[in-house]
């Protein structure tokens, strides 16, 4: 639903239909509501079996990538004699994103139930949710939503009374977004800086304390649930266009909309009607001028690309961008793309672990330029030279971050050139007199 | 067995190496940084990429390992481009104090920066500036020309297992950081200094001492304990100014301790005899060479002969006194310390005892005693060779014969040497030493010996044939031909089969050894 917002008639709301309902935080309004049946029926199923459902489903990460869950879940060997770790990536810090917080804030037993799924799926007695330092309230939800959990014996030695293990542990992170990339977070929960690890090994084969481990986004875990309850072909349907991209997404809106808010529509949802419909359009006298539909890692669109643009995986890449995690950001035309671009650049350049010599210095870097061609001190070669910096930021160190910096630097300096120029060559963007004009 | 291609040429290696290493056998050097053979692998510094073809993004050659049939471009357009570009970074917040940098001319930086980077920087802004920070120990830290490759830190962490530093901060605000309350103070601190590849970490004791350039060097082995660390002697106008751990995969890996390092300036003493003398009414007197030979043959003849000798003489030159003092006997002392080992590599320590040749004299038949006086009987010609007598009571030396002295310092306590013959000490002369584990290793001459002092091989040879024994050496690996041929433990050994990586004595085996950190990893 448009939390905070009513919710629009176009939205279908699976995951968030609780959202404002304060009782579902509780054990016994979330059991009222059909909570703890699908991780009920999940403990008389065979684990291979719900991993069929899921990859049945077409269930895809929710996190950015978007690698097909199931799958996710069947490269955990069982019977390997290790024990198996389930992480649940709650490090929601992507700016833009905050559709996470909003699922822990309303619906943390949804989480509890999902991990527990989840970590019984793939052999797992103990399941993590590493969750972003800043977020206290949902903190303190999911905090007592495990407790109750426990209390009631849903989790634990004895999970509902199956004889299963599985234990659910809440941790807080200390607020660097680089422990939401999935080896940085494993890191961080050894107790160890959160700097990204070499892959390969990748985590399904050496994972936490060195295990295998599968780590899934929050959303992610919480679609399992009603996958299981409903069939994963009620799940497929959901989707309007690419029948690769099934169920619903949650889209966290912020930005110069009428209503921003948390937005939950099915799979292949038509982006113009979705902005100007949904989220009310631009506040009046303005018009949209770009928009980030997946968090400040991927590329800008235009608002040709935007408005052709349907939501799912494939939909936003074929129209130069990526669903990435559904926060999406819009700008409109009192703003300036520098300006926005410029404090993209800063907060990569904050958050850069340091360890690969492109992002720490090329972030960085980058910034600076950026900061000066903002302040009016810019030189045309600087385009090049930014241009080049990002080339070289790109697919060269062991994650992504610098390659998320180097996405909106360059499809901002394709998109919006004209721009940089006029600030380049003295003429000062005014927002607001662009606003008034 | 793998297969495969790297810049054209074909290679098989085993199963698990990684591409850098491959590179290496075929005479390929992959520009890097971050990666050491003797730590954990990091794979931060992405300079080792290379293209590999049929893959989609460039792979870091330090951490990835050969696949059968790849076919790798270490040099192609591509990989060219990104290693430009990391050089290029690396340089953006770099001072270029390269005039005053005392790692200028052993620099990877300069090298890589030289051999394949930009002529110019497109860096505008300002530097970022980070104040030099005393580590402790030996090791001084320049935050402004760390490129932050973590060898040091991976170094403390997983080979001295003593986490001192780490990195500290974020994005390009990161530096490295010592742990609150913590000092570089482990025995094997210092070297961090020689594995950082730019200026950032440097030796206190070597600092402005002199430029890379106006170093002499010589292959050698640590004289300060009986590990017998395979070293680098440095030298400038002939004054040794730095030691260096030299690699061998059979002692010491890529490592020395800070005492061994430090412990250098004695070589380079000046209180020295620097020519031969003989006794003439009472006072030393300057002599010829072959006056002061034939008089100290002239002592021996028909004497039994004592010799208190120093475990920092060669095998050569113990094998001869050996010769020399046949039916008599001889002796040494050796001084001693605590031990400090370095846990990530097996078998390797600082020792207790602190020379080179201990085993070697004890394997030649030198009684290891606190008081190597004793046993010196009434009429004995008394030898000292190589030994200074510090703390031993001279007294023992009142009942004996004539004294010759051999060495490169008057000893303490003796009254009236009869003869007096100068030698080198262990930076002036070639020769062989014996480790702990039986490792005969061989070290060269780093410095010229003063005045008219000669190598110890030599004087002794002369020495021996003087006393009328066959004798008939021209370098010291005759010398040591002929130990081999005398002593089983020494069989089948010769100064060419020993390389400069040495090899065990008859009995003791030749064993690689393992970096425990690495293979950990």
């Amino acid at each position: 639903m448009g939390f905070p917002h009513e919710s629009h008639q176009r939205e279908t709301a699976v995951l968030s239909q609780h959202f404002g309902v304060a009782e579902a935080r509780t054990l016994d309004g979330w059991k009222k509501r059909g909570g703890y049946q699908a991780l009920e029926k999940a403990l008389a199923m065979a684990p291979a079996d719900i991993v069929t459902v899921i990859k049945d489903s077409g269930l895809r990460g929710r996190g950015g990538a978007g690698f097909p869950t199931g799958m996710k879940w069947s490269f955990m060997k069982p019977g390997d004699g290790k024990p198996h770790y389930l992480c649940c990536n709650a490090d929601e810090s992507e700016p833009g994103t905050f559709k996470d917080r909003e699922l822990m804030r309303w619906t943390p037993h949804a989480l509890v139930e999902g991990c527990a799924i989840g970590a019984y799926a793939i052999g797992a007695e103990t399941a993590y949710i590493y969750i972003r330092g800043e977020f206290t309230e949902p903190l303190y939800f999911m905090e007592q939503a495990v407790k109750e959990a426990y209390a009631a014996g849903i989790i634990g030695k004895n999970a509902m009374g199956t004889g299963k293990r599985i234990d659910v542990h809440v941790h807080k992170g200390a607020g660097a977004y680089i422990c939401g990339e999935e080896t940085a977070l494993m890191n961080s929960l050894e107790g160890r800086r959160g700097n990204p690890r070499i892959k390969p090994p990748f985590p399904a084969v050496s994972g936490l304390f060195g295990m295998p481990t599968t780590i899934n986004n929050v959303e992610t875990l919480i679609a399992a649930a009603p996958i299981l309850m409903k069939g994963a072909d009620w799940y497929k349907k959901m989707s309007l266009s690419n029948p690769k991209s099934t169920g619903t997404k949650l889209y966290s809106v912020c930005g110069n909309v009428q209503r921003p808010g948390t937005y939950e529509v099915v799979m292949g949802f038509p982006f113009r009607e979705f902005l100007y419909d949904l989220c009310g359009g631009p506040v009046s006298g303005r018009k949209f001028k770009a928009v980030i539909p997946g968090g400040v890692s991927v590329p800008i669109q235009s608002m040709e690309e935007a408005e052709a643009s349907l939501m799912d995986y494939e939909g936003f890449v074929e129209q130069g961008s990526m669903l990435g995690s559904g926060g999406v950001i819009v700008i409109d035309d009192a703003q300036s793309m520098v300006r926005v671009i410029a404090r993209i650049a800063r907060f990569f350049a904050h958050e850069s672990c340091a360890q690969c010599t492109q992002c720490r210095e090329g972030t960085a870097w980058a910034t600076k330029i950026l900061e000066r061609i903002r302040d009016g001190q810019g030189a045309m070669e600087d385009l090049d030279t930014l241009m080049d910096i990002s080339e070289n930021m790109t697919g060269k160190t062991i994650c992504v971050l610098s390659d998320s910096c180097a996405t909106p630097i360059v499809s901002g300096i394709e998109k919006f050139r004209s721009e940089f120029e006029s600030l380049i060559q003295g003429r000062k963007f005014h927002p607001v007199l662009a606003a008034v004009a | 067995m793998i297969n495969l291609t790297i810049e054209g040429r074909p290679i098989s290696v085993a199963e698990g190496t990684t591409i850098l290493e491959a590179a290496k056998q075929v005479g390929v050097l992959i520009p890097h940084y971050c990666y050491h053979p003797g730590l954990p692998v990091a794979g931060v510094c992405r300079m080792c990429l290379v293209e590999v073809e049929k893959a989609p993004k460039l792979a870091p050659s330090c951490a990835t390992t050969v696949a059968e049939g790849q076919v790798v471009h270490v040099h192609s357009e591509k990989s060219l481009d990104a290693r430009k570009g990391v050089l290029e970074m690396l340089l953006i917040n770099h001072p270029l104090d390269c005039p005053i940098c005392d790692q200028s001319g052993e620099c990877e930086l300069q090298d890589y920066t030289f051999q394949e980077g930009r002529e110019d920087s497109r860096y505008r802004e300002p530097k970022r500036f980070n104040p030099v920070e005393d580590f402790g120990g030996d090791v001084v830290y320049v935050p402004n020309r760390c490129i932050l490759c973590t060898r040091c830190v991976r170094f403390m962490d997983d080979v001295a297992e003593d986490p001192v530093l780490n990195v500290s901060e974020r994005g390009d605000r990161a530096l490295i950081g010592k742990f609150e309350g913590k000092d570089l103070t482990h025995a094997w601190a210092a070297n961090v200094i020689d594995l950082c590849p730019v200026g950032a970490l440097l030796s206190k004791d070597f600092l402005n001492k002199a430029r890379a350039w106006e170093l002499d060097r010589a292959a050698s082995v640590c004289p300060n304990c009986t590990q017998g660390c395979n070293v680098i002697m440095e030298t400038r106008e002939n004054q040794l100014v730095r030691m260096r751990p030299r690699a061998n995969e059979f002692v010491n890996a890529f490592f020395m301790c800070d005492w061994g390092r430090l412990n250098y300036r004695w070589m380079n003493e000046k209180d020295r005899v620097d020519q031969p003398m003989l006794r003439q009414n009472g006072a030393l007197v300057v002599a010829e060479w072959e006056e002061a030979i034939a008089a100290a043959a002239r002592l021996l003849k028909g004497k039994r002969v004592f010799v208190v000798a120093s475990p920092m003489l060669s095998n050569e030159s113990l094998f001869l006194l050996t010769q020399i003092m046949q039916g008599g006997s001889g002796t040494f002392r050796v001084m001693e310390g605590d031990e400090a080992p370095l846990p990530g590599v097996e078998d390797l320590a600082l020792r207790r005892e602190r020379a080179a040749n201990v085993y070697g004299a004890e394997a030649l038949g030198f009684r290891k005693s606190r008081d190597p006086l004793a046993g010196l009987g009434k009429g004995d010609v008394l030898i000292i060779a190589g030994e200074d007598l510090d703390g031993i009571d001279a007294a023992a030396m009142r009942g004996a014969g004539e004294t010759i002295v051999i060495g490169s310092v008057m000893p303490h306590g003796v009254e009236g040497p009869a003869v007096v013959l100068p030698i080198a000490n262990f930076s002036e002369e070639e020769g062989t030493v014996t480790n702990l584990r039986g490792r005969v290793q061989r070290f060269t001459q780093a410095r010229q010996a003063p005045g008219l002092s000669r190598p110890s091989w030599l004087v002794l040879g002369d020495l021996l044939g003087a006393i009328g024994k066959q004798s008939s050496f021209f370098l010291p690996s005759q010398v040591f031909d002929q130990l081999a041929a005398t002593n089983k433990k020494f069989a089948g050994l010769s100064y060419d089969t020993l390389g400069f990586k040495g090899l065990p004595i008859a009995g003791e085996p030749n064993k690689q050894k393992t970096a425990i950190a690495v293979g950990a990893a």
